[in-house]
């Protein structure tokens, strides 16, 4: 045999199971969807079984090796089970004063038991994307799937296959939904490989106003796998506001992405903080498809032990005078590993384009590992692209300026990684989410920088 | 017995041999300056004493208060009261200035066996040194240092003075880059400061600090030796005659 057919023949063991599920899945659970969203999953495992998994020999998945998660047994939740968790572990992972609604999902599906959704006013439509995959289909058909392909991407097309629900927000023109809304995912993986497929939908039309938190963590005693995609549409002259918070366990799995479609003068921003995970990794893309549009993309990612987290960004400037803005820190401890990469493209005829791109990490011990790498592709003349990343350690003259002044060295320290910390976290705009994130990982630091010590 | 008492330092950093055997002594109440041209080892001196471990100690004794200074780490000089206003105070962004300032407090105060303030406390003692050194209130709020101006970020070390009380306070050519206004207030702060418990090792280039420092004391350091030792006239001889007639003095 040739080595290409031996490469061939594990990548086709390796999506064996998956395809196996995918044919349970088709004959039972999946016969309650619509006739187009089987359609979708068809595409999608088809796609998926083209593809294979990525291997570090794939460019974009060069420092990210998923062998871990291709070995888990795959068990896709494609069924809403009964929900084992209380109102009081949901209430565990909730921001406290937001004020706005909260949808719970438990390995990917809608709790409404655990879920709190506040009086829909003037159209605004908030909750289960599985429930308005009937209810709102027209609505729902327009957008699903067409923004994040699954063509080029396995994780993609595997949740094109295997998504069940997820949520669906759809702000009409002109309306402003003042209290933030809060998407929990909690996964609670009883077995090691039970795989959750949150696909979510939101949808902003012109002149609206939205801030969404979507949090993802764990409750269950095994390792899970989460495959998420959401999709974020944004009208004309809108304004939303999206932030992302992982912190699943240690040894469970996340993959997922985010695709946001801006359309002319509208304004975007998004954060994503990232502290679980064996495994993370998050393709964040982000399309102008208009003039005007300002974004700014915010990150930190928080790694110790063995973890790798990896921030895969797309910025496309398809359009003149709009500007993007990336700002992302990491500070890794262990011997962890931090991935970033940034991809800018500036099209051609995208005059008075601003993209502005920085990467700053912390390494904490000698065997945490950064790479990052900008990676600018521009065919228009009249821009201003800038980049900067930078690896290294803490600033000694800052920690002998603080000890000083009789602060200990390890409070020093603990100042100054708090303060790398706080300065990604501050652009928060959604203040409860900013303040009690600032505190977890004020406490989640502190641990960390005395395990380094101790 | 002198608060301070520094017997035959020698000092380098990466193989260049910068302090020379540095002899003084400073008792409490007193305000001893040191000046000298530049590459004499002014900033070395203050590093060392203030624990700068990338100046190596290659020989010598200073004895702070009956200790061994050598041996203290930089934040336990600080809890025994040992203060530097640096020359060029780094710039920690995301550090709150009063955060910073009340955790610092709280250490010396721990080590002392005082209490510690709390925040409401804390902030009424600060106001209190504010309103002694006319400093604005936003100082406060600010990241440590970050976009202060050159005459701010001395104010702020002086201001933290205030506030840490410390026994021996180096200011290290605390006047330079000040204009004369910032001088004043800045030279103003320092002398509200002096009681007859506490001392103060100014090291300055230029004279005219002097002027509203006015020292016990004058030392001339040159080529990481003290070469003359004098009254507050002698800065004024320096000021008229430059370092040169000293060049050949051995050191004392």
């Amino acid at each position: 045999m040739t080595t290409t057919n031996q490469q061939s023949i594990t990548a086709a063991e390796q999506t064996r199971p998956h395809l196996a599920a995918f044919d349970a899945f088709e004959k039972d659970g999946a016969r309650r969807f619509p006739a187009w969203v089987n359609e979708l999953r068809r595409t999608g495992i088809s796609r998926f079984a083209a593809l294979g998994f990525p291997t570090p020999r794939h460019e974009d998945w060069k420092y990210t090796n998923v062998a871990p998660i291709t070995q888990l047994p795959f068990k896709p939740v494609v069924n809403p089970l009964p929900v084992a968790l209380t109102a009081a572990d949901a209430a565990r992972f909730a921001f406290a004063g937001l004020g706005g609604s909260r949808l719970v999902f438990v390995n990917g599906h809608f709790a409404p038991e655990l879920s709190a959704i506040s009086k829909s006013l003037h159209g605004v439509k908030l909750g289960s994307l599985a429930t308005a995959m009937s209810s709102d289909a027209g609505l729902v058909k327009q957008h699903l799937g067409r923004y994040a392909s699954a063509s080029d991407h396995a994780f993609r097309a595997l949740n094109a296959a295997f998504f069940a629900d997820g949520a669906f927000i759809y702000v009409p023109t002109g309306v402003a939904v003042e209290e933030p809304v809060h998407l929990l995912f909690i996964s609670n993986a009883g077995e090691s490989g039970t795989a959750a497929h949150p696909r979510n939908l939101i949808v902003a039309e012109a002149g609206s106003r939205l801030k969404v938190v979507e949090s993802y963590v764990s409750a269950g005693s095994a390792p899970g796998f989460t495959n998420a995609v959401t999709e974020i549409a944004v009208g004309e002259g809108a304004n939303v506001e999206h932030c992302k918070f992982q912190d699943e366990k240690p040894d469970a799995f996340h993959v997922a992405t985010i695709q946001s479609s801006l359309t002319r003068d509208s304004r975007f921003t998004s954060h994503s903080i990232s502290i679980g995970a064996r495994i993370a990794r998050n393709d964040i893309n982000t399309v102008m498809t208009g003039e005007g549009v300002e974004c700014v993309l915010n990150g930190l990612y928080v790694a110790s032990g063995s973890q790798l987290v990896d921030h895969h960004m797309v910025v496309d400037h398809a359009q003149p005078r709009c500007a993007s803005h990336e700002f992302f820190h990491g500070i890794l401890g262990g011997k962890s590993r931090g991935v970033f990469n940034g991809k800018i493209f500036v099209r051609p005829g995208a005059q008075q384009t601003d993209a502005k791109q920085t990467n700053r990490n912390l390494l904490l011990t000698n065997d945490a590992t950064v790479d990052t790498k900008p990676q600018l592709e521009i065919f228009a003349d009249d821009v201003k692209c800038t980049h900067g990343a930078t690896v290294g350690r803490l600033d000694e003259d800052a920690i002998f300026y603080l000890r000083s002044r009789g602060i200990g060295h390890s409070a020093a320290r603990r100042m100054l990684t708090q303060a790398f910390a706080s300065n990604i976290l501050a652009r928060i705009g959604i203040e409860p989410v900013r303040k009690q994130l600032d505190e977890f990982l004020q406490n989640h630091l502190d641990a960390e920088i005395r395990a380094v010590e101790g | 017995m002198a608060l301070l008492e520094i017997r035959n330092l020698n000092a380098g950093i990466a193989g260049k041999h910068i302090l020379k055997g540095i002899n003084l002594s400073i008792n409490a109440g007193e305000v001893h300056a040191i000046m000298g041209p530049n590459g004499s080892g002014k900033s070395t001196l203050s590093q060392v004493l203030a624990g700068r471990k990338t100046f190596n100690v290659i020989s010598g004794e200073v004895t702070y208060n009956g200790k061994n200074l050598l041996e203290l780490e930089p934040e336990e000089r600080a809890h025994e009261g040992v203060f530097l206003a640096f020359q060029y105070p780094v710039e920690i962004p995301g550090v709150n200035n009063t955060y910073f300032l009340k955790a610092a407090y709280n250490e010396i105060r721990k080590h002392r066996g005082e209490p510690e303030l709390d925040a409401m406390d804390f902030l009424a003692l600060v106001k209190e040194k504010m309103k002694l050194l006319h400093l604005e209130q936003d100082l406060l709020n600010r990241p440590l240092n970050e976009g202060f101006s050159g005459g701010e970020k001395k104010r702020n070390e002086i201001f933290q003075m205030a506030v840490l009380d410390p026994k021996l306070a180096i200011l290290d050519e605390t006047d330079s880059g000040l204009d004369i206004d910032a001088l004043r207030d800045v030279a103003d702060g320092v002398n509200k400061l002096r009681r007859p418990d506490n001392a103060a090792l100014v090291i300055t280039h230029y004279q005219r600090l002097l002027n509203y420092i006015v020292p016990d004391f004058v030392h001339v350091l040159l080529n990481g030796c003290i070469v003359k030792s004098g009254g507050k006239e002698l800065a004024l001889e320096l000021e008229e005659k430059g370092y040169d007639w000293l060049a050949c003095q051995p050191c004392l």
